[in-house]
């Protein structure tokens, strides 16, 4: 599903993944670990598309096509979802509001009609159950005076929603208490399917607990330095990353 | 008494000197471009004006001719040469004795393209319309239905005629001719507008709608809407403006005067659209008017503009709290795009007791454009407990634009109770992002932001006019991100 070939990225000239490569089927789940500074969040935002990251070298292919000169809305019309470290607010445009904007602009640039309302409306409370909001939560403004967990709960809903090709979770357990941890992470697994796949990118183990990934990869200075099992995960969990730190710079 | 027509009027000025003749051409007839006493009365005439109508124009002509253009506003133009514009324009095809069905198709095919057809509106919204093009008000709807419960809703130049006493007692009440520079010119020289009277207690049962249209060159539009809510009646009011592309500068001079007795209510909400010039700031509209209602005992006027047009514009919707207990509201969305300038308030006046006024201003600039918020909060010495409160929020984008606040406070009773809230933001690039990455795109995003930072307002219009003004939010900002 997604392929990404020797990666070099920079943002105002500052040269951040020097040579990622990696490869992501349809059903797995990857996690990208590492420790702060490595480019982890930078890869997530190019994979999305952000404007002012620069792809110097390389490729990312989702389904086999290129998707370098896409505009992000159009890498999101074909499934690629971004679930954000730090989700934006957007005062005045409910939670509602927002999630059927973002359907029905995907349902326009796949040439179909709006969603009916009374599907969204089954949608939306289907979703919101499963992820156990509120429904008050959904009228109020998108992630005006949300808490840490009740942003990243919400932006789970919005993959739920938007029921993504390959979603990327960046730190998705920053933030959350350990009740909202299990809420989110059992999101995520009800949405995991054959046909979808998952990358978790997170600073610590702990989310791995809960979302069981079949593989592990360390991000150090830009390059992935060692992929594993989940058995990774816990090395490093232990250990931390100066093990890795010492094997890559020696 | 015969009518008046342009031939005795070409007959009269033959003898004076006109740097250009008359200029007539299929649609339309319009009076030579300037500005005197014979013109004012010329105007008068064409209307069939009664006596005492023509003494209290040429009147606010005199008042006028003294008067100096205010330049106390945040703006920069070049002040119009009054005596290049054509003060009265109208469409040949119209015969106000004609009723809808036989207005020229032509105009009517202008309103579609404007997006209004007028016999939707007749049927679907319920709204009873008066359309202003030029000078002259080519449409009155819904007359039948709204004589039966005695309400008057028909052009100021019929309500002159049928109506004398009412317009009498009512005209410049509130505006005085004295008023100010443009509010002097526009009672000299106004050629149209609305009239409308709500008898004792009625509630009306429908949106009363005027829109206007500036469509001939090198004219100015003056009209002139008074709106009477006799006591206990309730009335929502909703006026539409809009104007052709031109190179040139075109003034509207508008004059709108409020009446609410004892316990009316009155909602008057404005959706603005006059050409707001070029990218470059070629041509646009100078939108130059003056609004303001009187409050009695507990009656209240809501004003709600939201104004995306115009190259210049200079406009304070007021309310004068008089009456005890009176309510005064003022709900405004102003954007400006490229080179337009826009400094609009508002001015609520506290005169009686128990009075409350709450202001809601949402400021939107981009491109190279200056948005001003000027309000004044007055609470007089006998005003007991007056209570305001004001919110002004800009929201900017780019970096090229201005957003400016010059809230006034004037207490002078120490039960006073004045609260005032502002706050600046920008359209973030996250934001931006944020959205792109649902599949939203970056137009799109921004009528997303937009409408929500505007949604405190936009909810206080009436609904098929919100959905309106939320799309034309969306056309104001098209191109403005880059």
């Amino acid at each position: 599903m997604l392929q990404i070939k020797d990666l070099h990225a920079s943002v105002e000239d500052k040269s951040i993944l020097k040579g990622i490569n990696l490869e992501v089927k349809a059903g797995e789940v990857h996690a990208i670990m590492g420790p702060n500074g490595s480019g982890k969040s930078t890869l997530a935002s190019v994979i999305a598309g952000k404007e002012e990251y620069q792809v110097d070298k390389g490729q990312i292919l989702l389904d086999g096509q290129d998707i370098e000169e896409l505009a992000a809305e159009e890498r999101a019309h074909k499934g690629v979802f971004l679930s954000f470290q730090y989700p934006v607010e957007i005062p005045g445009v409910s939670v509602t509001n927002f999630i059927k904007t973002a359907i029905n602009e995907t349902r326009k640039a796949k040439g179909l009609e709006d969603m009916p309302a009374k599907d969204m409306l089954k949608m939306i409370r289907d979703k919101a159950e499963l992820l156990e909001i509120d429904r008050k939560f959904l009228s109020r403004s998108l992630n005006e005076g949300f808490s840490g967990g009740e942003k990243k709960r919400n932006e789970i809903f919005q993959m739920a929603m938007l029921e993504p090709k390959l979603a990327i979770l960046d730190e998705t357990d920053s933030g959350l208490d350990i009740d909202a941890l299990r809420i989110v992470a059992n999101g995520v697994n009800k949405l995991k399917s054959k046909d979808n796949a998952v990358v978790l990118i997170t600073h610590y183990q702990r989310l791995l607990d809960y979302i069981v990934p079949d593989f592990v990869h360390v991000l150090y200075k830009g390059r992935i330095v060692k992929s594993g099992g989940k058995e990774l995960a816990h090395e490093l969990e232990e250990k931390g990353y100066d093990w890795i730190k010492e094997e890559v710079d020696a | 008494m015969s009518k008046y027509t342009e031939d005795d009027l070409r007959e009269e000025l033959k003898t004076k000197e006109y740097e250009y003749g008359f200029f007539t051409d299929i649609e339309s007839e319009t009076f030579p471009i300037g500005l005197n006493e014979d013109i004012v009365r010329a105007i008068s005439k064409k209307k069939e004006e009664p006596e005492w109508m023509t003494e209290w124009r040429l009147e606010a002509f005199k008042v006028w001719q003294a008067m100096e253009e205010p330049d106390w506003a945040n703006v920069n133009y070049t002040k119009p040469d009054f005596q290049a514009i054509a003060y009265y324009s109208a469409p040949v095809a119209v015969d106000p004795n004609k009723t809808l069905d036989d207005v020229d198709p032509d105009l009517l095919a202008m309103y579609k393209k404007l997006g209004i057809s007028v016999d939707e509106q007749k049927k679907m919204n319920n709204v009873a319309m008066d359309i202003v093009v030029d000078s002259v008000s080519v449409a009155t709807t819904f007359k039948k239905t709204l004589a039966e419960k005695g309400i008057i809703f028909m052009p100021i130049s019929e309500a002159i005629q049928e109506h004398p006493e009412l317009v009498r007692k009512y005209i410049g009440t509130i505006v005085p001719t004295t008023d100010n520079f443009y509010a002097a010119l526009n009672s000299a020289v106004f050629s149209d507008g609305s009239f409308c009277y709500i008898p004792k207690g009625v509630k009306c049962p429908m949106e009363l709608s005027t829109y206007f249209r500036i469509n001939q060159g090198g004219t100015g539009q003056f009209e002139r809407t008074l709106l009477v809510a006799d006591e206990g009646s309730y009335v929502s009011y909703l006026e539409g403006c809009t104007a052709p592309s031109r190179d040139e500068n075109q003034l509207h001079a508008a004059v709108v005067e409020l009446i609410a007795l004892d316990d009316a209510e009155i909602k008057y909400s404005t959706v603005q659209n006059w050409y707001p010039g070029n990218a470059e700031g070629l041509g646009g509209v100078y939108n130059f008017v003056t609004k303001r209602g009187l409050c009695e005992k507990n009656a209240k006027i809501s004003w709600t503009q939201v104004e995306t047009g115009s190259a210049v514009t200079w406009k304070y919707p007021s309310c004068i709290l008089k009456g005890d207990n009176s309510v005064g509201e003022f709900y405004s969305i102003a954007v400006t795009n490229n080179h337009q300038q826009a400094d609009t308030g508002t001015k609520m006046i506290h005169l009686g007791k128990n009075t409350k006024s709450t202001i809601i201003s949402k400021g939107i600039s981009a491109g190279k454009s200056q948005n001003s918020y000027r309000g004044l909060v007055h609470v007089s010495a006998r005003a007991e407990n007056a209570r305001n409160f004001s919110q002004c929020d800009s929201l900017l984008m780019g970096n090229e634009c201005g957003a400016h606040t010059f809230p006034y406070i004037e207490a002078k009773n120490k039960s006073a109770m004045i609260e005032h809230e502002a706050t600046t933001s920008k359209i973030g690039e996250d934001q931006i992002f944020y959205c792109n990455q649902r599949g939203i795109d970056t137009e799109k995003a921004i009528a997303l932001i937009v409408n929500g930072f505007s949604k405190e307002v936009l909810n206080k219009l009436p609904m098929e006019f919100a959905v309106e003004a939320q799309k034309l939010l969306e056309i104001s900002l098209e191109g403005s991100v880059g």
